[in-house]
Protein backbone atom coordinates (compact mmCIF):
# COMPACT_ATOMS: atom_id res chain seq x y z
CA UNK A 1 0.00 0.00 0.00
CA UNK A 2 1.68 3.54 -0.84
CA UNK A 3 1.21 6.06 1.50
CA UNK A 4 1.37 9.70 0.80
CA UNK A 5 2.18 12.26 2.88
CA UNK A 6 0.80 15.51 1.39
CA UNK A 7 3.23 17.82 3.54
CA UNK A 8 6.53 15.61 1.91
CA UNK A 9 6.56 18.86 -0.55
CA UNK A 10 8.67 21.72 0.10
CA UNK A 11 7.35 23.36 2.97
CA UNK A 12 8.50 26.49 2.23
CA UNK A 13 6.75 26.43 -1.25
CA UNK A 14 10.20 26.66 -2.97
CA UNK A 15 9.26 25.78 -7.12
CA UNK A 16 11.28 22.13 -7.70
CA UNK A 17 13.87 22.02 -9.97
CA UNK A 18 14.22 19.55 -13.09
CA UNK A 19 12.68 18.96 -16.61
CA UNK A 20 8.80 18.47 -15.95
CA UNK A 21 7.22 21.35 -14.69
CA UNK A 22 5.16 24.14 -16.80
CA UNK A 23 1.22 23.05 -18.48
CA UNK A 24 0.35 23.22 -14.96
CA UNK A 25 -0.72 25.61 -12.72
CA UNK A 26 0.95 26.39 -9.44
CA UNK A 27 -1.53 25.06 -6.76
CA UNK A 28 -1.48 25.27 -3.07
CA UNK A 29 -2.92 22.52 -1.04
CA UNK A 30 -3.33 22.36 2.65
CA UNK A 31 -3.35 18.87 4.74
CA UNK A 32 -6.87 18.14 5.39
CA UNK A 33 -6.19 15.79 8.26
CA UNK A 34 -9.08 17.15 11.18
CA UNK A 35 -7.47 18.98 14.00
CA UNK A 36 -4.07 19.26 12.42
CA UNK A 37 -2.95 22.72 10.72
CA UNK A 38 -0.34 22.07 8.28
CA UNK A 39 1.72 24.60 6.42
CA UNK A 40 -0.10 25.18 3.09
CA UNK A 41 1.90 23.09 0.27
CA UNK A 42 2.84 23.91 -3.09
CA UNK A 43 2.82 21.49 -5.43
CA UNK A 44 3.75 22.73 -8.78
CA UNK A 45 4.53 19.39 -11.12
CA UNK A 46 1.15 18.53 -13.34
CA UNK A 47 1.57 15.55 -15.87
CA UNK A 48 3.78 17.66 -18.49
CA UNK A 49 6.73 17.44 -19.21
CA UNK A 50 9.37 18.64 -21.63
CA UNK A 51 8.75 15.77 -24.36
CA UNK A 52 5.22 15.95 -23.68
CA UNK A 53 5.29 19.93 -24.85
CA UNK A 54 7.77 19.02 -27.62
CA UNK A 55 5.42 16.18 -28.61
CA UNK A 56 2.21 18.43 -28.24
CA UNK A 57 3.68 21.54 -30.45
CA UNK A 58 4.73 18.78 -33.02
CA UNK A 59 1.24 17.50 -32.72
CA UNK A 60 -0.48 21.51 -33.39
CA UNK A 61 2.21 21.73 -36.40
CA UNK A 62 1.34 18.43 -37.46
CA UNK A 63 -2.33 18.66 -37.72
CA UNK A 64 -1.80 22.26 -39.45
CA UNK A 65 -0.57 20.06 -42.67
CA UNK A 66 -3.61 17.77 -42.11
CA UNK A 67 -5.68 20.67 -42.94
CA UNK A 68 -3.79 22.35 -45.42
CA UNK A 69 -2.92 19.05 -47.42
CA UNK A 70 -6.44 17.41 -47.25
CA UNK A 71 -8.65 20.61 -47.79
CA UNK A 72 -6.09 22.32 -49.73
CA UNK A 73 -3.52 20.41 -51.88
CA UNK A 74 -4.31 17.76 -52.71
CA UNK A 75 -6.27 16.93 -55.94
CA UNK A 76 -10.24 15.96 -56.00
CA UNK A 77 -10.80 12.25 -56.75
CA UNK A 78 -11.98 10.89 -59.88
CA UNK A 79 -14.83 9.47 -58.24
CA UNK A 80 -15.54 11.05 -55.18
CA UNK A 81 -14.84 14.04 -56.10
CA UNK A 82 -14.09 16.77 -53.05
CA UNK A 83 -15.79 14.23 -50.82
CA UNK A 84 -12.47 12.32 -50.77
CA UNK A 85 -11.24 15.13 -48.59
CA UNK A 86 -12.58 13.26 -45.23
CA UNK A 87 -10.31 10.21 -46.13
CA UNK A 88 -7.22 11.93 -44.63
CA UNK A 89 -9.13 11.98 -41.24
CA UNK A 90 -11.86 9.06 -41.36
CA UNK A 91 -8.16 6.34 -42.49
CA UNK A 92 -5.98 7.75 -39.91
CA UNK A 93 -8.31 8.04 -36.78
CA UNK A 94 -9.44 4.26 -37.22
CA UNK A 95 -5.63 2.81 -37.69
CA UNK A 96 -4.77 4.72 -34.72
CA UNK A 97 -7.53 3.31 -33.04
CA UNK A 98 -6.36 -0.13 -33.89
CA UNK A 99 -3.48 1.11 -33.09
CA UNK A 100 -4.36 1.61 -29.49
CA UNK A 101 -6.27 -1.45 -29.07
CA UNK A 102 -3.37 -3.70 -29.85
CA UNK A 103 -0.92 -1.69 -27.85
CA UNK A 104 -3.85 -2.20 -24.63
CA UNK A 105 -3.55 -5.83 -25.69
CA UNK A 106 0.35 -6.04 -25.30
CA UNK A 107 0.67 -3.83 -22.19
CA UNK A 108 -2.33 -6.13 -20.81
CA UNK A 109 -0.32 -9.28 -21.98
CA UNK A 110 2.80 -7.61 -20.08
CA UNK A 111 0.84 -7.24 -17.04
CA UNK A 112 -0.47 -10.49 -16.77
CA UNK A 113 2.65 -12.42 -18.01
CA UNK A 114 5.64 -10.58 -16.63
CA UNK A 115 6.13 -11.94 -12.71
CA UNK A 116 6.29 -8.42 -10.78
CA UNK A 117 2.62 -7.50 -12.30
CA UNK A 118 3.36 -3.84 -12.98
CA UNK A 119 0.63 -1.67 -12.57
CA UNK A 120 2.11 0.95 -14.84
CA UNK A 121 1.11 -1.65 -17.67
CA UNK A 122 -2.34 -1.65 -16.87
CA UNK A 123 -2.65 1.75 -16.75
CA UNK A 124 -1.00 2.18 -20.60
CA UNK A 125 -3.31 -0.69 -21.10
CA UNK A 126 -6.76 1.96 -19.71
CA UNK A 127 -5.04 5.22 -21.07
CA UNK A 128 -4.52 3.66 -24.76
CA UNK A 129 -8.50 2.25 -24.19
CA UNK A 130 -9.74 5.34 -23.83
CA UNK A 131 -8.10 7.04 -26.54
CA UNK A 132 -8.84 4.43 -29.14
CA UNK A 133 -12.34 4.48 -27.61
CA UNK A 134 -12.24 8.37 -28.78
CA UNK A 135 -10.64 7.63 -32.22
CA UNK A 136 -13.37 5.43 -33.36
CA UNK A 137 -15.85 7.37 -32.34
CA UNK A 138 -14.46 10.17 -34.37
CA UNK A 139 -14.17 7.10 -37.08
CA UNK A 140 -17.50 6.29 -37.14
CA UNK A 141 -19.46 9.98 -37.26
CA UNK A 142 -17.07 11.06 -39.63
CA UNK A 143 -17.86 7.71 -41.60
CA UNK A 144 -21.20 8.38 -41.43
CA UNK A 145 -20.98 11.92 -42.82
CA UNK A 146 -19.20 10.43 -46.08
CA UNK A 147 -21.50 7.58 -45.97
CA UNK A 148 -24.28 10.34 -46.22
CA UNK A 149 -22.35 12.15 -49.64
CA UNK A 150 -21.21 8.47 -51.69
CA UNK A 151 -23.66 5.97 -50.51
CA UNK A 152 -26.82 8.37 -50.05
CA UNK A 153 -27.06 7.71 -46.38
CA UNK A 154 -25.55 8.54 -42.98
CA UNK A 155 -25.80 4.33 -41.83
CA UNK A 156 -26.02 1.26 -43.60
CA UNK A 157 -26.03 -2.18 -41.65
CA UNK A 158 -23.07 -3.37 -43.79
CA UNK A 159 -20.48 -5.27 -42.50
CA UNK A 160 -17.50 -3.28 -41.77
CA UNK A 161 -19.65 -0.20 -40.63
CA UNK A 162 -21.75 -3.14 -37.89
CA UNK A 163 -17.97 -4.65 -37.07
CA UNK A 164 -16.70 -1.32 -36.32
CA UNK A 165 -19.45 -0.23 -33.97
CA UNK A 166 -19.08 -3.84 -32.34
CA UNK A 167 -15.85 -2.67 -31.85
CA UNK A 168 -16.44 0.91 -30.21
CA UNK A 169 -19.13 -1.19 -27.51
CA UNK A 170 -16.57 -3.69 -26.95
CA UNK A 171 -13.92 -0.73 -25.59
CA UNK A 172 -17.01 0.97 -23.81
CA UNK A 173 -17.34 -2.35 -22.07
CA UNK A 174 -14.08 -2.70 -21.37
CA UNK A 175 -13.40 0.89 -19.81
CA UNK A 176 -17.19 0.19 -17.78
CA UNK A 177 -14.89 -2.85 -16.46
CA UNK A 178 -12.10 -1.09 -15.81
CA UNK A 179 -14.57 0.74 -13.26
CA UNK A 180 -15.82 -2.04 -10.94
CA UNK A 181 -14.89 -2.13 -7.32
CA UNK A 182 -12.05 -3.90 -6.20
CA UNK A 183 -8.36 -3.44 -5.72
CA UNK A 184 -5.93 -1.94 -8.20
CA UNK A 185 -4.48 -5.92 -8.95
CA UNK A 186 -8.32 -6.78 -9.36
CA UNK A 187 -9.12 -4.10 -11.89
CA UNK A 188 -5.82 -4.99 -13.53
CA UNK A 189 -6.23 -8.29 -13.79
CA UNK A 190 -9.94 -8.53 -14.98
CA UNK A 191 -9.19 -5.94 -17.93
CA UNK A 192 -6.24 -7.41 -19.27
CA UNK A 193 -7.97 -10.49 -19.44
CA UNK A 194 -10.84 -8.87 -21.59
CA UNK A 195 -8.01 -6.45 -23.38
CA UNK A 196 -6.37 -9.50 -24.47
CA UNK A 197 -9.86 -10.68 -25.91
CA UNK A 198 -11.17 -7.07 -27.82
CA UNK A 199 -8.51 -7.01 -29.68
CA UNK A 200 -9.37 -10.48 -31.66
CA UNK A 201 -12.42 -8.44 -33.30
CA UNK A 202 -9.56 -5.86 -35.15
CA UNK A 203 -8.57 -8.51 -37.76
CA UNK A 204 -12.42 -9.47 -37.97
CA UNK A 205 -13.58 -5.72 -38.46
CA UNK A 206 -10.06 -4.68 -41.61
CA UNK A 207 -11.67 -8.33 -43.06
CA UNK A 208 -15.20 -7.62 -42.80
CA UNK A 209 -14.98 -6.42 -46.33
CA UNK A 210 -13.97 -9.53 -47.83
CA UNK A 211 -15.40 -11.85 -45.49
CA UNK A 212 -19.21 -10.76 -46.47
CA UNK A 213 -20.46 -8.36 -49.29
CA UNK A 214 -19.82 -5.14 -47.96
CA UNK A 215 -20.71 -1.01 -48.95
CA UNK A 216 -17.02 -0.32 -47.96
CA UNK A 217 -14.83 -0.54 -50.40
CA UNK A 218 -11.49 -2.54 -49.90
CA UNK A 219 -8.53 -1.25 -48.32
CA UNK A 220 -6.34 0.97 -50.40
CA UNK A 221 -3.33 0.92 -48.38
CA UNK A 222 -3.29 -1.77 -46.14
CA UNK A 223 -3.91 -4.52 -48.51
CA UNK A 224 -2.50 -7.96 -49.68
CA UNK A 225 -1.43 -7.58 -52.84
CA UNK A 226 0.67 -4.75 -51.40
CA UNK A 227 -0.18 -2.62 -54.78
CA UNK A 228 -0.90 1.00 -53.19
CA UNK A 229 -3.30 2.74 -56.34
CA UNK A 230 -3.35 6.23 -54.88
CA UNK A 231 -2.41 9.23 -56.26
CA UNK A 232 0.98 10.91 -54.69
CA UNK A 233 -0.18 14.00 -53.49
CA UNK A 234 -3.37 11.84 -51.94
CA UNK A 235 -0.87 9.49 -50.57
CA UNK A 236 1.29 12.09 -48.61
CA UNK A 237 -1.62 13.80 -47.27
CA UNK A 238 -2.89 10.32 -45.71
CA UNK A 239 0.90 9.91 -44.35
CA UNK A 240 0.43 13.85 -43.13
CA UNK A 241 -2.53 12.44 -41.05
CA UNK A 242 -1.50 9.63 -40.33
CA UNK A 243 1.52 11.29 -38.50
CA UNK A 244 -0.06 14.35 -36.80
CA UNK A 245 -2.70 11.39 -35.16
CA UNK A 246 0.27 9.22 -34.33
CA UNK A 247 2.08 12.00 -31.99
CA UNK A 248 -1.54 13.26 -30.82
CA UNK A 249 -2.03 9.78 -29.81
CA UNK A 250 1.50 9.39 -28.13
CA UNK A 251 0.85 12.99 -26.28
CA UNK A 252 -2.79 11.74 -24.83
CA UNK A 253 -1.36 8.16 -23.97
CA UNK A 254 1.53 10.29 -21.71
CA UNK A 255 -0.81 12.96 -19.93
CA UNK A 256 -3.45 10.20 -19.11
CA UNK A 257 -1.07 7.12 -17.73
CA UNK A 258 0.58 10.18 -15.53
CA UNK A 259 -2.90 11.30 -14.49
CA UNK A 260 -4.09 7.63 -13.73
CA UNK A 261 -0.84 6.91 -11.78
CA UNK A 262 -1.84 9.76 -9.20
CA UNK A 263 -5.68 8.28 -9.55
CA UNK A 264 -4.51 5.33 -7.85
CA UNK A 265 -2.06 6.94 -5.54
CA UNK A 266 -4.93 9.38 -4.55
CA UNK A 267 -7.36 5.77 -3.87
CA UNK A 268 -4.49 4.37 -1.97
CA UNK A 269 -4.37 7.13 0.34
CA UNK A 270 -7.83 7.71 0.83
CA UNK A 271 -7.76 3.78 1.93
CA UNK A 272 -4.99 4.14 4.37
CA UNK A 273 -6.64 7.16 5.55
CA UNK A 274 -10.03 5.27 6.85
CA UNK A 275 -8.12 2.32 8.03
CA UNK A 276 -6.17 4.58 10.23
CA UNK A 277 -9.84 6.39 11.82
CA UNK A 278 -11.13 2.95 11.59
CA UNK A 279 -8.25 1.59 13.85
CA UNK A 280 -8.15 4.95 15.87
CA UNK A 281 -11.61 4.30 16.48
CA UNK A 282 -11.35 0.74 17.68
CA UNK A 283 -8.29 1.62 19.82
CA UNK A 284 -10.36 4.43 21.72
CA UNK A 285 -13.08 2.10 22.15
CA UNK A 286 -10.91 -0.90 23.74
CA UNK A 287 -9.18 1.88 25.69
CA UNK A 288 -12.26 3.36 27.71
CA UNK A 289 -14.39 0.63 27.96
CA UNK A 290 -16.57 2.25 30.88
CA UNK A 291 -17.28 5.22 28.81
CA UNK A 292 -20.40 3.32 27.24
CA UNK A 293 -23.32 3.27 29.58
CA UNK A 294 -24.52 0.86 30.70
CA UNK A 295 -28.17 -0.68 30.25
CA UNK A 296 -29.76 -1.56 33.19
CA UNK B 1 -22.21 23.07 -52.18
CA UNK B 2 -23.25 20.53 -49.80
CA UNK B 3 -20.37 18.58 -50.35
CA UNK B 4 -18.67 21.34 -48.43
CA UNK B 5 -20.21 21.25 -45.72
CA UNK B 6 -19.73 17.45 -45.17
CA UNK B 7 -16.09 18.04 -45.56
CA UNK B 8 -15.71 20.76 -43.49
CA UNK B 9 -18.24 19.54 -41.35
CA UNK B 10 -15.97 16.07 -40.66
CA UNK B 11 -12.89 18.09 -39.90
CA UNK B 12 -14.27 20.53 -37.51
CA UNK B 13 -15.66 17.79 -35.35
CA UNK B 14 -12.47 15.52 -35.84
CA UNK B 15 -10.74 18.74 -34.44
CA UNK B 16 -13.50 19.41 -32.07
CA UNK B 17 -13.23 15.92 -30.39
CA UNK B 18 -9.91 15.78 -29.69
CA UNK B 19 -9.41 19.18 -28.78
CA UNK B 20 -12.37 18.64 -26.14
CA UNK B 21 -10.73 15.39 -25.23
CA UNK B 22 -7.34 16.82 -25.12
CA UNK B 23 -8.28 19.52 -22.74
CA UNK B 24 -10.05 17.37 -20.49
CA UNK B 25 -7.56 15.02 -19.87
CA UNK B 26 -5.19 18.03 -18.92
CA UNK B 27 -7.51 19.54 -16.92
CA UNK B 28 -8.03 16.56 -14.74
CA UNK B 29 -3.99 15.82 -14.73
CA UNK B 30 -3.74 19.17 -13.55
CA UNK B 31 -6.18 19.00 -10.98
CA UNK B 32 -4.99 15.62 -9.62
CA UNK B 33 -1.50 17.01 -9.55
CA UNK B 34 -2.89 19.35 -7.20
CA UNK B 35 -3.49 16.28 -4.22
CA UNK B 36 -0.39 14.76 -5.26
CA UNK B 37 3.38 15.73 -3.83
CA UNK B 38 6.17 16.43 -6.99
CA UNK B 39 8.21 14.16 -5.20
CA UNK B 40 5.67 11.23 -5.65
CA UNK B 41 5.05 11.70 -9.43
CA UNK B 42 7.50 9.67 -11.07
CA UNK B 43 8.24 11.33 -14.50
CA UNK B 44 9.15 14.78 -12.50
Amino acid sequence: MTTLDPRGADPAGAAPTGPGRPETATATATATTPGHQTPPTTYRIGTGTRATRVIGIATIVAMGWLVAFGLGFSPADRDQDEAVRILYVHVPTIWLAYLAFVVTALASAMYLFRPRHALGWDRLAGASAEIGVVFVAVTLVVGALWGRLTWGVFWQWDARLTTTALLFVTYVGYLAVRRLGGSHEQRARRSAVLGLLAVLEIPLVHWSVRLWRSLHQEATVLNTNGDIEMDGLMLFSLFVGVVAFTLLYVWLVLHRTRAMAMEDLLDDRELDMALEARRAEAVDGWSRPNDAPEAH
Amino acid sequence: MEDAGFILGSYALTFGVVVLFAWRVLRQGRKLADQVPDEEKYWA
